[in-house]
């Protein structure tokens, strides 16, 4: 990236960009170069960008008609629904907004792993977006807390409860952290704090890791790096941002379906009694966006080891840029690693899947098993396949496959329509 | 190797299916209407919601408060839409605890649209002891707070039925075939003829069920009509400009094709 692009015209602009040369920037926006084979798949960094914007502004909506008070929170939610102007349209947007940005998320995550970006010379950005990944979960399980409803109450009382495993300290720990002896109006409104700020930590986190990005630029499908000069890359403007505009609209269809007809589908009716203390649940189940991990925590009969296996899932994704050795970064040239990848999306959906079930029986030993090899998959697969796997050869360029023309090219087509 | 990866995938969906298909087995279907506010562009049966309302007065209102209601919404688009009127009417039919006044005394007076619903007890301490230990659920969301929604109110209201031989009940302990564990402790709260509807509509016990389950469901989405509308809107601008961005971005991206 050239910053030199950009020379102020006006006496005004030349003074400002000496003293800040912001503007400079605008070439990130302009014609910061892509790589031109991007599929859709890519698109999904915008679509966030997006939702996190609007889940700021319509939480800070939010946020002046709630009341953070165990006796009046609920009401004030009620109060929003019927009584604010389109106060439905907000709230929804923001119960289902969150939904949405986390299925976004996850498509991001999973492409990363599929094309390899979060390897060498990417893994800064990767390590950013699992710190923002863990900020998210926190975010939106205090969100889940606010409306104080059955799930919102007892979901709070089971996650906080997880520290009390901590040995010697535990009891101090959880007490800290509601405020008191139980889950009560100190832990909503530390939670209702928290849940303001963490979304501007992650705003910040988000520059760093669109930073990160524009040192070595975008990886793209083939995974190898963009020759420069080249015409392997297009600006980032218009062609980069009209496909990203054109991928968020239709997935705002989606986002529409769920606000106007379908608003309470991704959530528990639970939710709309109000917190009572001294009634449990028969099940307590989180969002369905961290289903996987409290299938993980519940898999494991020690309670502490259990909290222990829930941290280090998302650990052993922290470390992955480490854990993964092979030299290949897209899948497309791994034939192994492909099919691996499609059992960790299964493993993924099937741990989803035990978290939303009772954990006895049949749900319970299927939740170890997957539970087992989501940890096998990272710990064991991934730093063994790096050395073990025969890749297929890789095309010199990225305008070499999309030419058509280069004998590379055939025979990495020919060698896939083998398998 | 591509065709090894189908039949993992495959695999996992059907076991989640067989699972979930598994789970929902355990409680009897309900019964399943056809409501007029569901779908894309559903509304509120406008006739079925004043009948509703009258069965909620006369009725539930007896145990079930609706304290997130207030008599300005029995006016307002979308709702039962009575005249501002009959909705003072009903309204001036209960008291509300207002005050203090100059005096420094709280006094008693009719209520006003402004008001919110009265229930019947003053708290649910009164309302517990009352009604066997049990608190009568506040009915404002009551439609959303159960898994089945709408489905699942009707079915309740008319799974009443005498129980299987095998099965002895307490006292004040009824049995319906909806509710989990068959056990209740509302007693059948509906009876052919129970209310006279005002306009005529014989007062069946399918009849004063499906009123006052339109109703509760309004009560507990009163903007729903508004949603729909908007969401209709919304959606057909999406489309509109989704193909436009669309076409757009393939007359842009077509220059580098051939430049290429």
């Amino acid at each position: 990236m050239s910053d030199q692009n950009y020379t102020p015209k006006s006496k005004l602009g030349k003074w400002f960009n000496d003293r800040l040369p912001l503007l400079t920037l605008r070439a990130h926006l302009t014609d910061y170069p892509t790589p031109k084979n991007l599929n859709y798949w890519w698109t999904f960094g915008a679509i966030l960008t997006f939702f996190l914007i609007a889940q700021i502004i319509t939480g800070i909506i939010l946020a002046m008609h709630y009341i953070a008070h165990a006796d009046l929170a609920f009401e004030s939610v009620e109060h929003i629904m019927r009584n604010v102007n389109y106060g439905w349209l907000i709230r929804y947007f923001h119960a289902n907004g969150s939904s949405m940005f986390f299925l976004a998320v996850y498509i991001h995550i999973f492409r990363s792993l599929y094309y390899g970006s979060h390897k060498s010379p990417r893994e800064v950005i990767w390590v950013i977006g699992m710190i923002i990944y863990f900020l998210m979960m926190c975010t939106a399980f205090m969100g889940y807390v606010l409306p104080w409803g059955q799930m919102s109450f007892w979901a709070a009382t089971v996650i906080t409860n997880l520290f009390s495993a901590v040995p010697l300290v535990g009891e101090s720990i959880t007490n800290w952290l509601w405020g008191g002896f139980a889950v009560g109006s100190p832990t909503l409104t530390r939670f209702y704090s928290l849940h303001y700020l963490f979304p501007f930590l992650i705003f910040g986190l988000v520059i760093l890791h669109i930073w990160a990005l524009h040192i070595p630029g975008n990886n793209n499908p083939i995974g190898i790096d963009v020759k420069q000069p080249s015409k392997d890359t297009v600006p980032f403007h218009p062609y980069i941002v009209l496909k990203d505009l054109f991928a968020l609209l239709v997935f705002l269809l989606l986002f529409a379906f769920f606000v106007f007809y379908s608003p309470n589908l991704l959530g528990h009716p639970d939710n709309y009694i109000e917190a009572n203390p001294l009634v449990t649940p028969n099940h307590i189940v989180p969002e369905w966006y961290l289903l996987p991990f409290y299938a993980i925590l519940r898999s494991i009969p020690n309670k502490l080891l259990g909290v222990i296996a829930m941290f280090a899932s998302i650990f052993v994704l922290v470390i992955l840029p480490w854990l993964d050795t092979s030299k290949v970064r897209s899948a497309i040239f791994r034939p192994l690693y492909k099919q691996f990848f499609w059992f960790l999306v299964a493993d993924v959906i099937i741990l989803g899947y035990m978290g939303a079930m009772p954990a006895e029986g049949i749900y319970l030993l299927v939740a170890r098993v997957a539970t087992g090899y989501y940890f096998v998959h990272f710990l064991i697969i991934f730093p063994i396949l790096g050395y073990k796997e025969k890749t297929l050869d890789i095309p010199l360029s990225i305008t070499d496959p999309i030419l058509g023309d280069s004998t590379n090219q055939s025979l990495a087509k020919e060698q896939i329509n083998k398998k | 190797m591509k065709n090894i990866l189908k039949p993992i995938l495959l695999l996992a969906i059907i076991t989640t299916i067989s699972f979930s298909s598994n789970a929902s087995e355990q409680s009897k279907k309900l019964l399943n209407l056809e409501w007029s506010f569901k779908g894309f562009f559903g509304k509120f049966d406008r006739a079925s919601l004043q009948r509703g309302y009258q069965v909620y007065a006369e009725v539930c209102s007896a145990c079930h408060s609706m304290k997130y209601l207030s008599y300005r919404n029995l006016v307002e688009a979308g709702g039962p839409e009575f005249s501002e009127e009959q909705a003072k009417v009903i309204a001036s039919q209960y008291e509300v605890t207002d005050g203090p006044n100059n005096d420094g005394e709280m006094f008693t007076r009719p209520a006003r649209l402004s008001d919110n619903f009265v229930g019947s007890f003053a708290n649910e301490e009164e309302a517990k002891a009352a009604n066997g230990g049990s608190y009568p659920p506040d009915m404002s969301v009551l439609v959303k707070a159960r898994k089945g929604g709408a489905n699942y109110i009707y079915s309740v209201l008319l799974g009443y039925d005498d129980p299987p031989s095998d099965i002895t009940l307490d006292d004040g302990v009824y049995y319906n075939t909806f509710i989990s564990g068959n056990k209740i402790k509302m007693a059948k709260p509906l009876s052919e003829s129970l209310v006279q509807y005002s306009d005529g509509t014989p007062a069946t016990e399918e009849q004063m069920a499906k009123d006052v389950t339109t109703f509760l469901a309004w009560a507990a989405e009163p903007h729903l009509e508004a949603r729909h509308k908007l969401g209709f809107r919304t959606v057909a601008y999406l489309i509109i400009i989704t193909i436009l961005v669309y076409f757009s971005l393939k007359k842009v991206w077509s220059r580098i094709e051939t430049e290429v």
